[in-house]
């Protein structure tokens, strides 16, 4: 098992032909736009962890105006190694602590729960700007599927915390009213 | 800046008693996209029935294109709907014996223009939420998304000033509901409507210019919050 996702990464987009690690980073920028984009240096090493392990090999070496090209192929191994992690669902997060539910938490222990609203109204309102930046960029004209893919994924996440927020602030007030 | 083509002050109103509206003010100006936002029974769809002049708020003032509707019966509101308004609800309600064109060609005929002539109207405007194809079919017939598409186009045909919209993608699933708020807010900044868009789906309301969150019958933060600084909730010690 393989844990680098640079690797795995990089034998999903072999696994459509061989190329060089160059082209690697380059297809790999303009996939995952979302991504940080990849060094040279990462793909150079994700390539030779992944040649000791057999899962990519070398298929040609090139002189262009400078130093060798190498240009590597997905191997068996490798395939077999790419079919079995692309099918794992991916586990979940951990139950950690939320910045937002702790500040929200101690706002109600320290300052009252009008404190806890008014952040809560300020967490909100940051989110609704974000969204709104997403979808017109989302809008755009020329926008890549691998973009759009993206920002839905940002949008149902902050949508998320909006529903988060909202039950919040009712079990607030409900708190509140019992409280009062 | 551009005087407010609809606003809305101090509107109070109360189901047999029972409060949705505690006082809510608005300006929508020419042009400008409102998502009306909240959670279920925050008073979205009653502001939306008040602003259209339907529900008459029992307190406070609306106007419409600088009309005060108070001033006016329900007639003339009903009238001032028809010039100035156009209103899409949650199931894109058509008649269903209609074809599409025929559905959007309904204000028109309603206000007096030629058969002919209204049609070919709403065949543009069937064009334009590239919905042509439904021209000649029925309203029974078509798909959600159709359906929503074509009571839209209904909604602009008259070259309304505002367009009110309640929950319009809500029947919709995820992607076709961004899709049809994309084109909803869109069409309508070409044809210069304002509009006023309430939903409970943030991915929706992320579309317009700016949002109005309404809570328990407010805007919010438009108020003080409603209790003192108490330190120390007990209950969650």
């Amino acid at each position: 098992m393989v844990r680098v996702t640079t690797g795995h990464v990089l034998l999903g987009l072999l696994s459509r032909g061989e190329q060089h690690g160059y082209d690697l980073k380059r297809e790999h920028d303009a996939l995952f736009p979302a991504a940080k984009q990849l060094a040279f240096g990462q793909v150079y090493a994700a390539l030779g962890r992944l040649r000791d392990k057999g899962l990519v090999e070398e298929a040609s070496r090139e002189r262009v105006d400078g130093p060798d090209r190498t240009s590597y192929r997905i191997t068996a191994a490798g395939r077999e190694e790419l079919a079995s992690w692309l099918t794992q669902v991916e586990p979940l997060p951990d139950r950690t602590a939320n910045p937002v539910a702790t500040k929200v938490t101690l706002l109600l222990l320290a300052e009252g729960t009008h404190r806890a609203v008014e952040h809560l109204v300020r967490e909100r309102a940051v989110r609704v700007e974000r969204m709104r930046e997403l979808t017109a960029a989302k809008h755009r004209p020329g926008t890549t599927l691998q973009e759009v893919l993206s920002a839905d994924l940002t949008l149902a996440h902050l949508d998320a915390d909006l529903h988060w927020i909202d039950s919040a602030r009712r079990r607030i007030d409900d708190l509140e009213g019992e409280i009062a | 800046m551009t005087a407010p083509v609809l606003s809305c002050r101090g509107v109070v109103h109360d189901y047999d008693g029972t409060p949705a509206l505690l006082g809510v003010d608005l300006d929508v100006r020419e042009g400008e996209v409102v998502a009306v936002t909240g959670p279920s029974g925050s008073g979205k769809s009653t502001l939306l029935l008040c602003l259209a002049g339907i529900l008459v708020p029992t307190q406070g003032s609306v106007q419409l294109g600088g009309v005060d509707l108070r001033a006016l019966g329900a007639r003339g509101r009903a009238t001032l709907r028809r010039e100035s308004v156009g209103m899409v609800f949650q199931y894109g309600t058509l008649v269903p014996e209609l074809t599409g064109e025929e559905n959007v060609a309904l204000p028109l005929l309603l206000s007096g223009r030629g058969r002919a002539e209204a049609l070919v109207d709403a065949r543009q405007w069937l064009g334009r939420l590239g919905v042509s194809s439904v021209a000649q079919t029925t309203g029974g017939r078509m798909s959600g998304g159709e359906r929503q598409r074509v009571a839209l186009a209904r909604a602009l045909v008259t070259g309304p000033r505002v367009v009110l919209a309640d929950e319009p993608t809500g029947a919709l699933d995820s992607v076709a509901s961004d899709l049809v708020a994309g084109e909803l807010v869109g069409v309508a900044r070409d044809a210069g409507a304002a509009v006023v868009l309430v939903t409970h789906d943030a991915r929706v309301a992320a579309h317009a210019d700016r949002e109005v969150h309404l809570w328990d019958g407010r805007v919010d933060g438009s108020q003080p919050p409603p209790a003192p600084a108490t330190p120390a909730a007990e209950g969650l010690r």
